[in-house]
Formats: C-alpha cells, sequence, structure tokens
C-alpha cells in the first residue's frame, strides 16, 4: 500500500497514465494471439513498446516528481533504451523469419525488395 | 572533433545519463558527471566510427515532431486493427520503396523511425540497389505507402545527413 | 476518496492488464507455430514484465525498481538478439 501525500488531481493524472498505458500494452499482447501470420503479429508488440511504454513512463515521471518535490526524469532513459532497441530487435527478427522462410520457400515468403 | 574532446555529442549525452541517474544535482555529481563525459568517449577512438554530420537542427526538430505525431496516430490505427473495430477487408503485405538515401547514419534513423511506428517493419534493404522491403499492416490506403514514407521521412532525413 | 486509495486500486488494476498481457504472450511462446513466434513472444514476455516492475515501482513508491526494470529491459534485448541470431544462423557466434 502506497502510504505517499501526493494531491488527488496528481493521483488521479497518474492512474490514468499507467492505465491508458497497460491498455496499449494489452491490446499489442492481444494481436499477438489474433493476428494470423507471423509478419502481421510482428507488428502488435510495438504497442506496449512505443505508446504503452510511454504512458507509463510518463506516470512514473508524475509520480515520483510530485512524490520527492522535484523533476524526476531518470524513467525517460528507460524510455531512450527502449526507443532505440526493440526496432534493433524486430528487424533482426523479421530477417531471421524472411532468411528462413526463403531457404524452406514459404509461400508467405517476403518477395525481393 | 579536436584531440582534447573527441565526441562533444557523446560527451554531452553521457554527463546527462550520469545527472539523471544520481539525481538530485550536486557539486559532486557534476563533477562525475563531468569526468565521464570527458574520460569515456575517448574509449572511442579505438573504434574509429565515421563522423556524424547531422545538419539543419530546425529540420532535426521539425521531423521528430512528425514522428511523434505518427507514431501516436498508428498506435491508434494498429489498436482498431487489432480490436477489429474496421469495417470492410483488411489487405496486408510488402511495399517495395527505391530509397535516395545512402548515408548509413541516415537509414539507420529511417529504420529505427519505420520500425518504431506500429504497423510498419522494415525488412530487407538492399545496399547495391537503394530498395528497401516493407511489411505494411494495414495497406488498405492503397498505395500511397511509398510517397508517404520519402514525403515525411526520407526527405528531412536527407537534409539532415547531407 | 483519498489518494492513496485510487493508486492502489488503479495501479493495481494496470498491473492486472499487464500481467494478462504477460499471460496472452507466454500463451504464444508456449503454442508457436515457428521458432520465430516463439522468440517474439517471449520478447512481449519480456517487455510486459518490464512494465509490471515500473507499475509496481509506482504502487509501493518505490525508486529501486527503476534498476529492476532497466536491468529486465537489457536482459530482454539481449536475449531476444541472441535468439534471432540463432535463428538466422544456427550459431549464436560465428
Amino acid at each position: 500500500m502506497t502510504d505517499t501525500d501526493i494531491p488527488l488531481w496528481a493521483a488521479c493524472l497518474v492512474v490514468a497514465l499507467a492505465l491508458g498505458g497497460a491498455g496499449f500494452s494489452l491490446i499489442g499482447a492481444i494481436g499477438l494471439i489474433r493476428l494470423r501470420t507471423f509478419y502481421e503479429r510482428v507488428h502488435a508488440p510495438t504497442l506496449g513498446a512505443t505508446l504503452g511504454m510511454a504512458l507509463i513512463v510518463a506516470a512514473s515521471v508524475v509520480f515520483f516528481s510530485m512524490d520527492e518535490g522535484r523533476l524526476v526524469l531518470r524513467d525517460l532513459l528507460i524510455g531512450l533504451f527502449l526507443t532505440v532497441t526493440t526496432p534493433v530487435t524486430l528487424i533482426l527478427l523479421g530477417r531471421a523469419a524472411t532468411y528462413r522462410d526463403r531457404t524452406e520457400g514459404n509461400a508467405d515468403a517476403p518477395p525481393d525488395p | 572533433m579536436s584531440r582534447l574532446l573527441p565526441h562533444p555529442l557523446l560527451s554531452l549525452a553521457l554527463a546527462v545519463m550520469w545527472l539523471l541517474l544520481n539525481a538530485p544535482v550536486t557539486p559532486a555529481t557534476l563533477l562525475l558527471a563531468g569526468l565521464v563525459g570527458w574520460l569515456v568517449p575517448f574509449v572511442m577512438l579505438a573504434l574509429r566510427p565515421d563522423a556524424v554530420r547531422a545538419r539543419a537542427p530546425g529540420v532535426i526538430l521539425r521531423l521528430a515532431g512528425t514522428v511523434l505525431v505518427d507514431v501516436v496516430r498508428s498506435n491508434i490505427d494498429v489498436a482498431k486493427v487489432i480490436l477489429g473495430l474496421n469495417r470492410g477487408e483488411r489487405r496486408t503485405g510488402f511495399v517495395s520503396i527505391p530509397l535516395d538515401l545512402r548515408d548509413p547514419y541516415g537509414l539507420t534513423v529511417l529504420s529505427i523511425i519505420i520500425t518504431g511506428a506500429p504497423g510498419t517493419l522494415w525488412v530487407q534493404y538492399e545496399s547495391a540497389t537503394g530498395r528497401l522491403l516493407l511489411h505494411v499492416l494495414d495497406l488498405t490506403d492503397g498505395d500511397d505507402w511509398v510517397r508517404r514514407i520519402k514525403d515525411r521521412y526520407e526527405r528531412p532525413l536527407l537534409e539532415i545527413f547531407r | 476518496m483519498s489518494a492513496p486509495l485510487i493508486l492502489a486500486y488503479g495501479l493495481g488494476l494496470a498491473q492486472a492488464m499487464l500481467v494478462l498481457a504477460m499471460a496472452l504472450a507466454a500463451w504464444r511462446v508456449l503454442r508457436g507455430p515457428r521458432a520465430q513466434d516463439r522468440v517474439l513472444g517471449l520478447d512481449t514476455v519480456y517487455l510486459n514484465g518490464m512494465l509490471t516492475i515500473m507499475v509496481h515501482g509506482l504502487r509501493t513508491g518505490d525508486g529501486l525498481s527503476f534498476e529492476a526494470a532497466l536491468v529486465i529491459a537489457l536482459l530482454g534485448f539481449a536475449a531476444t538478439l541472441a535468439l534471432a541470431k540463432f535463428l538466422m544462423q544456427g550459431e549464436v557466434i560465428q
């Protein structure tokens, strides 16, 4: 249980941001289940990695800034790190899937650029 | 690029990162941040990366704004696709785009923008022909993806990494 | 309602949603069908786990969760990269 003395409006803002972020992440995970092929599914986790992450980072910045009474921006580092790393993992994973599909001659393998 | 400060941008980024991790700012953390920002970039000298020449700060800011708006918009679009809120048939598939951008740093930024925005994935880039293969989740809008990528992202990047 | 009560319930709900997202991603890891689907699912489990820890840090007001979240983000990045590389060549180091 939290024992902070942050004002009511800040608590509502934090909760709204966190729920929005969690909502986008959840929709991304649902997409991982609902979409039919790998190349469609690979788009789904980006939802959590961009807007979902950004909203939760914003909630964290608001909460700790109000709680400690000064601007706490260190959570932005997580945002920066994820923004730079998520495309790298997704591109490499896409390349791996492309390579595997092409060598096996699958019908839904990507065409040549 | 002087010998005393080989990578000024990297130095600044490291110092700011150090201060963010060690907030609140005191004279001691400020001194350490300065030391870290000054000494660590010398490691990069051994790697000999090509110098980053980014120009036109105004264009960089405008591109950042465009990307921010596009990421939020495509998040909502992809969420609609996943939840099945769109009427009609959805087409998905690959798009091939001829790129004029050749600078490696420019291509890196372009790949981060395209993959970071939900709904588009950078699949393959052929450096010999300069052609890029994208996977697009919602192709229903038609063939304006080529123009969209070139106008919104490639042109500013060509100006920045000239 | 008081601020701590709103925080406790709202952030608890957010955590529950993120745990559900982790469960869905884990189902994709188990279900497959191809290896790349499993790796994608694992990456999503890492991502949502990291977000869960961040929300947990908000709920307890504990700044140390930041370090845990950063470590999970680093591990998730390295793990997914290694697995994707493995799928491409069959060997991690070549």
